[in-house]
């Protein structure tokens, strides 16, 4: 999940009597499934979790890059360059429909660009962790890409339209990225032994932290429940947490590989696996800034912000100058 | 003044003939920049053979207040719709 700990906006659930007209008839509308235009009328604390929401998705898919970015020079074939290549630029493409899809609702680009450049609006946790060597780039296709997908193929179905249209395009391209994943795990889990123990230490190291990107258990959250019922949240994080490991697991045994959890087993009464928690302090360890990698990948996104300052200052002086020549040649 | 690019919305035509269709839209400081800036992010996998961009300031729209009395006249005239009519068997297909 690419947003994770979205603080809901407002207090909570209303009651039918508590709400106004504008309030019932909208949720009348969510509860329809028909779909809230940018233009519609919707409550302000609706407009500003999707902000929140979508806004942190996007940051993520971009910060997102960086990871697997990393090793597009050191891809060990042409082949697995140039797929990887297509990935991350997928992974722009994605960021920039969500901003589009961020932007509908009054907020401008540029004003998401600095609340997280200053750190005020996050991007997922799973992002501030390293890809020490190709494996890596592997288990993140496989596990995150797949922890992703888990999160964004029920938000298509979202009650604001242009956030679903986005999940729309976006479920259609992740699939590759998954499988292009799950293909570097095959190659390296069928490998030599010194290949198949990167993979499994890459699993390892990735296993814990795909977990926590479904944010921690919101059973007990009033904040939730708000969000389900605007459906902006169409499950909750356990739900989603659960359906990923049941998925993984026979994934993992085929490659024979072996998931860091003694506790997991499939537990015949619920139908599902019983498995570890991650660890929620590490998990608020890297929210609040102090994981592995958070300083270096808010550095490079502020460079690459100031740096390009100059080319983007250009190309709008350059458009301003060409469309004033055609209005006087009018 | 904003330093911000203008936001420009996206229709691409598909394969098969069809209108251009609204597809997303993206920040460009021109028109040339819009085009290759769609072409990268919303034509990917083949999905189309033409694009058009359109700054979205030029854009008018009518709005949800208005739903009403623009489109709930057309309800009431049913009879614009072939089926409204019967046509007997025997006359074949019309």
């Amino acid at each position: 999940m690419y947003a994770q700990l979205v603080k809901t906006a407002g207090t909570g659930v209303k009651t039918r009597e508590e709400m106004s007209d504008e309030e019932r008839n909208f949720q009348d509308r969510v509860d329809r499934d028909e779909k809230i235009e940018p233009k519609d009328w919707m409550p302000d604390d609706y407009r500003a979790t999707l902000i929140r929401q979508i806004g942190q998705h996007a940051h993520s898919e971009i910060v997102g890059q960086l990871p697997e970015g990393n090793w597009i020079t050191r891809a060990p074939t042409l082949e697995r360059k140039a797929i990887l290549l297509a990935k991350v630029q997928d992974e722009a493409g994605h960021g920039l429909y969500l901003y589009c899809a961020a932007e509908t609702l009054g907020v401008s680009r540029d004003e998401l660009t600095e609340e997280l450049l200053s750190g005020r609006m996050k991007y997922s946790s799973i992002f501030n962790y390293p890809t020490l060597n190709w494996a890596d780039i592997g288990a993140v296709g496989w596990l995150v890409d797949g922890a992703a997908i888990m999160n964004q193929v029920p938000l298509q179905r979202t009650s604001y339209g242009p956030y679903s249209r986005a999940m729309i395009r976006i479920c259609k391209e992740e699939s590759f990225h998954q499988r292009q994943g799950y293909d570097i795990m095959m190659k390296m889990a069928e490998g030599s032994e010194a290949q198949r123990r990167m993979a499994q230490d890459a699993l390892n190291r990735f296993w814990y932290p795909s977990l926590m990107m479904f944010g921690p258990s919101d059973k007990d959250s009033v904040h939730s429940a708000q969000s389900l019922a605007w459906k902006i949240k169409i499950d909750t994080n356990d739900e989603l947490r659960q359906r990923f490991v049941d998925q993984t697991v026979p994934q993992a045994k085929y490659l024979g590989l072996t998931i860091p959890d003694e506790n997991l087993k499939w537990n015949e009464e619920r139908g599902a696996h019983d498995f570890s928690e991650p660890d929620w302090a590490e998990f608020f360890n890297v929210i609040k800034g102090k994981g592995p990698c958070n300083v270096e990948r808010m550095e490079a996104r502020v460079n690459a912000w100031e740096d390009g300052a100059w080319v983007r200052d250009g190309l709008l002086a350059h458009g301003r100058k060409k469309s004033a020549a055609r209005t006087a040649a009018e | 003044m904003s330093k911000e690019w203008p936001l420009w919305e996206v229709f691409i035509r598909g394969q098969h003939g069809l209108s251009h269709r609204h597809v997303g839209s993206l920040h460009a400081p021109d028109a040339e920049m819009a085009i290759k800036n769609a072409r990268d992010v919303y034509t990917r996998r083949n999905e189309g053979v033409s694009l058009w961009v359109v700054e979205a300031q030029h854009i008018a729209a009518s709005s949800p207040e208005e739903k009403g009395p623009l489109y709930e006249p057309s309800n009431s005239k049913v009879y614009r719709h072939p089926t409204f009519f019967d046509i007997p068997d025997e006359v074949g297909h019309m």
